[in-house]
């Protein structure tokens, strides 16, 4: 295999006293989809946030083609930074623009190219998402599923190497969620890229994983292949996967002194 | 005793918190500025359109309002100024008191003071309601600095709208003055006039226009720093927005307060 494109090593952080990231360590390869898999509140899209350096580490080093983005200058950041993209969880285009306006703001802001020229680049993105004659509405004016997809235009604007995707299919229903999964394979096979993405929905996992990394308590609990995770003894990749609760652990007579403390 | 620590100790941390705020609004306003004089030479853009969108906004659609207000307080200062002068019979002194306070003191804060509930209120929502849509870290993912996209262009409007906006409110006032005069003190046009201008001097008008400035750069400045500091959804946006409107009129009259000082001292 290639040399890892992101290299995470002992990233620790914390929300005020709380632990949130326990020591991670992560080698991302390049071309392969890499899903962060774990419940809500285990850390997963705090590491994700780390990786894309909206976060800053108490300890440890995100390197993301031979740059440690925790310590680099601002320039060096940017740079890399335009070579990635982001799908926010809820897509975060910028309701004061137009579908095509968000579209478009990576390239004019960071290409000298011309307007006209923007313009063709812009929808050619918006037909690849299956967007194509929105470019005129306002983020508002689409459903769930459209907005997502807008969202995915404006991250691949720039064709990055890496797609940062946060929960992909959270928030829409089983048919929309398949389809945005489909696509983000179709585009990774179109614009060859490394994607990385956090879900905790095991049906987007089987659909685009190559690698899945599990995640618990701010730990990594698994890290291997689709066939791995199903074959894990792991007590704890066995609940998730099978969808058990947790144990019930109430006791009537703690459960009294509790109330009445 | 404990409940005396109690207030106190509270009293002593919200002033401590008070500090905290203001040393990273200057701090705030401190990269505001690097971007606007340092970062042109560095090959980054000031969005002049962004800019020019802001300067309608809080400029163009505030004249009607500070037309209407600066008017009013111009006919009642009047209305004040000729009860107590009448008693002399030196009504022609109201064009005096008029033009100096308008030019002087109530422009620049009655300007300033409209300005912070429409603007400063709007520039705290609107970058507040991004932060919690995720649009600042979005912003930010593109290797968009977020001072550069959103402060930049609406610190540059403000800092040129805001002065126009006090030449305007100072004319204003003083015609709400002249309505007085020629009306109901039956004073002369040509003399109140002949007044005014001998009452005024160029000091007075500019000293309005730099407190003018000032306040301008303390009401973007506010309100895009309680726009950063929203957390949590819509209630905190609306806090937020408050909290902007609040802070941004007691610093504003504080200001005030030192400029007044200072130049009733040296000018």
């Amino acid at each position: 295999m290639n040399a890892p494109i992101i290299k995470i090593r002992d990233l620790h952080t914390s929300y005020g006293k709380r632990k949130i990231l326990k020591g991670i360590n992560l080698d991302i390869y390049p071309y392969e989809t890499l899903v962060i898999l774990g419940r809500s509140g285990c850390g997963k899209s705090t590491l994700l946030r780390h990786i894309v350096g909206l976060n800053v580490p108490d300890a440890g080093q995100v390197i993301i083609k031979d740059v440690d983005i925790t310590q680099a200058s601002e320039a060096k950041r940017d740079e890399i930074l335009k070579r990635m993209g982001m799908l926010f969880q809820n897509g975060a285009l910028f309701n004061s623009m137009t579908i095509g306006e968000n579209v478009a703001l990576p390239l004019m802001e960071h290409t000298p190219q011309d307007k006209s020229i923007i313009k063709i680049m812009m929808r050619m993105k918006l037909s690849l998402v299956g967007l194509s004659g929105f470019e005129d509405f306002a983020p508002s004016q689409l459903s769930g599923g459209m907005k997502k997809r807008a969202a995915l235009a404006r991250a691949i604007a720039m064709d990055p190497d890496i797609l940062f995707c946060d929960e992909p299919s959270a928030g829409l229903d089983p048919i929309v969620a398949a389809g945005i999964d489909q696509l983000i394979l179709k585009l990774k096979t179109a614009l060859r890229m490394t994607i990385v993405a956090v879900t905790h929905e095991m049906a987007s996992v089987y659909m685009i994983a190559d690698r899945v990394c599990l995640m618990h308590d701010g730990e990594i609990k698994f890290l291997g292949s689709q066939e791995e995770l199903k074959k894990s003894a792991d007590p704890y990749v066995m609940q998730f996967l099978e969808r058990r609760p947790d144990a019930d652990r109430l006791d009537p007579e703690n459960y009294y002194e509790e109330l009445v403390a | 005793m404990a409940d005396m620590k109690a207030t106190f100790g509270q009293s002593g941390r919200q002033l401590a918190f008070f500090f905290v705020h203001i040393a990273r609004m200057v701090r705030l306003a401190g990269h505001s500025f690097v971007w606007i004089f340092v970062a042109p030479f560095k090959g980054k853009k000031l969005r002049w359109g962004a800019t020019f969108v802001q300067m309608v906004r809080i400029g163009v659609e505030s004249v009607p309002i500070v037309g209407v207000i600066s008017f009013c307080v111009g006919l009642i200062i009047a209305m004040q100024a000729a009860y107590q002068l009448e008693k002399f019979g030196a009504t022609i002194y109201v064009a005096d008191l008029v033009s100096v306070t308008m030019c002087r003191e109530l422009g620049p804060l009655i300007t300033a003071i409209i300005v912070s509930g429409r603007s400063g209120s709007a520039i705290a929502a609107e970058i507040g309601t991004m932060k919690v849509s995720e649009e600042i870290d979005a912003l930010q993912t593109m290797a968009l600095n977020p001072i550069g996209f959103l402060v930049v262009p609406r610190l540059l409007a403000m800092m040129i709208v805001v002065p126009c906006l006090t030449v305007l409110s100072d004319f204003v006032g003083i015609a709400g003055g002249f309505v007085l005069a020629l009306t109901n003190l039956k004073l002369a046009f040509v003399a109140y006039f002949n007044q005014t201008a001998e009452a005024l001097y160029a000091k007075d008008f500019i000293t309005g226009l730099i407190k003018s400035f000032f306040f301008a750069i303390i009401i973007a400045q506010v309100g895009a720093y309680q726009g950063f500091n929203v957390t949590g959804g819509a209630e905190g946006v609306g806090k937020s927005t408050t909290t902007a409107v609040v802070v941004s009129i007691f610093l504003v009259i504080f200001a005030d307060l030192l400029f007044t000082m200072l130049f009733y001292s040296t000018l």
